[in-house]
């Protein structure tokens, strides 16, 4: 289902609707957390969170308002708010499932080590500026709407951050 | 390869659990756990409101499905809750517990919210609660509304008895769990029965010239005690209603 159908889908039928939300953009939103933040776990708590926190968001909304959503910059807008404040309120969310990982059986595995390093020499904004653009795939405006920085300031956290990255694997070699 | 390009593939699938965690966190879905209880195994099950039903184990999913129709996943409750369960359970009452009451009209979560503070080891007649929630004639709904309590045991519904005294009926499972677990929390339910046949409503003790429900633990030990057939024939011999257990219905 494409974006604007599922922005309809969800304005008529909210609860029927809302499990295809996170299939669909269930993975995007957990493997460009997982690349900003770091931690795989932080990065599922984070997911759920994210997708609970919408849920009830849209619950108050009324359907015109559902409809002409982007859910995408919308859904990343909360989870960029939630990783902000995460470690503080850590302690108090209730954990409901044991969660396990994932990936056993991928034939073509991600070193998720290298990558965790690799990012790890970009700054906070940067990072975040490069996996929402080239993992995620938002647009430079998506992305200062969901971060809250200039357009002019994502170019270059991309670029900037693009170019360490590369300097990086280089050495690497 | 280029950086992008490397990038670009670095997604791949959900990790198990978040989708069943934001099915739960929502509430589009409901969690459910096992617990143990006077009648043996119980299953939970909860949202985020609260606890929302209690059913015996066996046959629980079917029951569950006519009932209620939502989504289950097998999970373990919040854990500020999971001990409070349990402790629910055993003592008959869900305290600082949430219980989520939404599936139940305005008039019944009046009902099962009094019947909620029976103290244990007690019962009251159906006649009692009517008029605790100020619907003295509504009996009959009451007894309706006692016998749709999702969340028995917790609820504490087998506290509830007939308004002529006897035991009655029963919706976990039948009358003879009611005598069990009355039994089990020293309501000493074959007494109840014997004054009930008797047409024993109210038991006075003319110690403290208080009249009582026949189980209020206030009148349990008392020597000098007279059973009468009500409430009003206790007032007319100038005994005044216990405070505790308020025998008016």
């Amino acid at each position: 289902m494409v974006m604007e159908d599922l922005a309809i889908a969800l304005a008529t039928d909210l609860d029927g609707t809302f499990p295809t939300v996170v299939e669909t953009m269930g993975s995007q939103l957990f493997w460009g957390l997982r690349r900003i933040c770091g931690d795989h776990q932080e990065a599922e708590d984070l997911t759920q969170e994210t997708f609970i926190r919408a849920y009830r968001a849209l619950g108050g909304y009324d359907s015109a308002r559902i409809r002409e959503m982007s859910l995408r910059p919308w859904l990343w807008t909360i989870a960029m708010n939630l990783g902000r404040n995460h470690v503080r309120d850590r302690a108090r969310r209730p954990t409901y499932v044991e969660l396990t990982e994932a990936g056993a059986d991928d034939p073509e595995p991600v070193d998720n080590a290298a990558w965790d390093k690799r990012l790890a020499a970009l700054s906070g904004p940067q990072r975040a500026a490069v996996v929402l653009r080239h993992v995620v795939g938002l647009s430079i405006a998506e992305i200062s709407e969901t971060t809250g920085r200039p357009e002019g300031t994502v170019k270059a956290d991309v670029h900037r951050g693009l170019a360490r990255l590369r300097e990086t694997i280089e050495v690497e070699k | 390869m280029s950086i992008e390009h490397q990038l670009e593939g670095l997604i791949r699938g959900l990790p198990s659990g978040i989708s069943e965690g934001v099915a739960l966190g929502t509430g589009l879905a409901e969690g459910y756990d096992f617990y143990d209880s006077a009648l043996g195994q119980v299953i939970v099950t909860f949202n985020p409101e609260g606890v929302s039903s209690l059913d015996i184990a066996d046959g629980f999913e079917d029951r569950y499905t006519e009932r209620f129709g939502r989504p289950l996943i097998r999970a373990e409750a919040p854990q500020a809750w999971s001990r409070h369960i349990q402790e629910s359970i055993e003592r008959g009452t869900p305290g600082d517990l949430p219980v989520d009451l939404r599936s139940v009209t305005e008039f019944q979560r009046r009902v099962l919210r009094t019947t909620a503070g029976i103290p244990k080891g007690e019962v009251r007649p159906y006649g009692w609660v009517a008029y605790e929630i100020e619907s003295p004639k509504a009996v009959r709904a009451v007894g309706s509304a006692v016998a749709r309590n999702p969340i028995p045991l917790i609820i504490p519904c087998h506290r509830v008895v007939r308004s002529d005294g006897h035991i009655g009926n029963y919706s976990l499972g039948g009358p003879h769990n009611k005598v069990e677990l009355l039994q089990h929390e020293g309501a000493r339910p074959e007494l109840l029965e014997e004054l009930a046949s008797h047409n024993v409503r109210v038991r006075a003790d003319e110690s403290t010239g208080t009249y009582h429900h026949p189980s209020c633990h206030l009148v349990r030990s008392a020597t000098d005690v007279l059973d009468l057939r009500s409430s009003e024939v206790a007032e007319t011999q100038g005994f005044r209603p216990c405070r505790a257990c308020r025998p008016h219905g």
